[in-house]
């Protein structure tokens, strides 16, 4: 029985992870990189001379960018473990868990691992102004899990006690406010923090989806072979 | 029915790797999204600005 769980995560993660990686490279980094010249002080935003907007970014690093193929292929293998545990129990709730729902979970995960915290504390750019990161990692984990227990009981609470659980527990952590820095003193023009945080979101959403059908095809592939 | 009392004994075998996988998960997360242990930080940071996390 455990490895039904741990193979389907494992492959759908790896799966989801490297194309999430992928992109992330193509679509997140080279913004990352731009925001580093200026957190470094290479360029300066507003300063003596104006700035090229599209300055020489340094190319594919091997070991940076393939550490970081490595890393959101585990990230995304923790996220299929937990999709997966989800699927297991919603199964006994009669929910289905395959490739074509798979997509559906795929969309309740991002909503709960990005857009939920990202929400209030947005994907940050190399280089912005933030409180503790301590503390904004309780915030972090404490909104995920608030948002994760709203969409269950949107799915499979019954009567209006537990959607109106829900909608608080959505809006809770939004209306307490995440930790905030003192000062906006960070030295990134807006433009592309606004865009690192667009482009996170966006491949976030299409991994989450792939992780999602990809976790329940192999989710019910796997049982049927067990079974 | 067969098809209940199966449901029924598959619940309670279900549980422990249910829990498992899900602790697992949570574990891996944390390990590559949160923990700031400076190698773990240096290898992953990218990883972690582009996926929401909070960083530094």
């Amino acid at each position: 029985m455990i490895s039904r769980f741990v193979t389907s995560a494992l492959f759908a993660g790896a799966a989801a992870g490297l194309i999430a990686g992928l992109l992330q490279l193509v679509f997140v980094q080279p913004v990352l990189l731009h925001a580093e010249l200026y957190e470094s002080g290479e360029l300066v935003h507003f300063g003596v001379e104006a700035v090229s907007a599209h300055p020489a970014l340094p190319g594919f690093d091997p070991i940076r960018d393939g550490l970081s193929l490595i890393f959101t292929m585990l990230t995304y293998t923790g996220y299929a473990l937990i999709l997966v545990a989800a699927m297991s129990l919603g199964e006994e709730r009669g929910a289905a868990a395959n490739g074509r729902w798979g997509i559906l979970w795929g969309v309740a995960g991002f909503v709960a691992f990005h857009l939920a915290p990202g929400f209030t504390l947005a994907p940050e750019v190399p280089g912005v102004a933030a409180a503790d990161v301590g503390a904004r990692q309780v915030w972090w984990f404490a909104t995920v899990a608030a948002a994760a227990l709203a969409l269950w009981l949107l799915a499979f609470g019954q009567g209006w006690l537990a959607w109106a659980g829900a909608v608080l527990l959505l809006l809770a952590p939004h209306l307490i406010g995440a930790p905030e820095p003192a000062q906006f003193s960070g030295p990134v023009p807006t433009e592309l923090g606004a865009l690192f945080a667009a482009r996170a979101f966006g491949v976030g959403l299409a991994a989450w989806v792939l992780l999602g059908s990809f976790a329940g095809y192999f989710w019910q592939r796997e049982g049927a072979r067990a079974a | 029915m067969t098809s209940t009392t199966k449901t029924l004994s598959l619940t309670g075998s279900k549980l422990v790797p249910t829990l498992f996988a899900a602790a697992l998960g949570l574990v891996l997360i944390t390990l590559t999204g949160h923990v700031q242990a400076a190698a773990l930080h240096d290898a992953a940071h990218d990883v972690r600005h582009a996926t929401g996390f909070p960083c530094h």
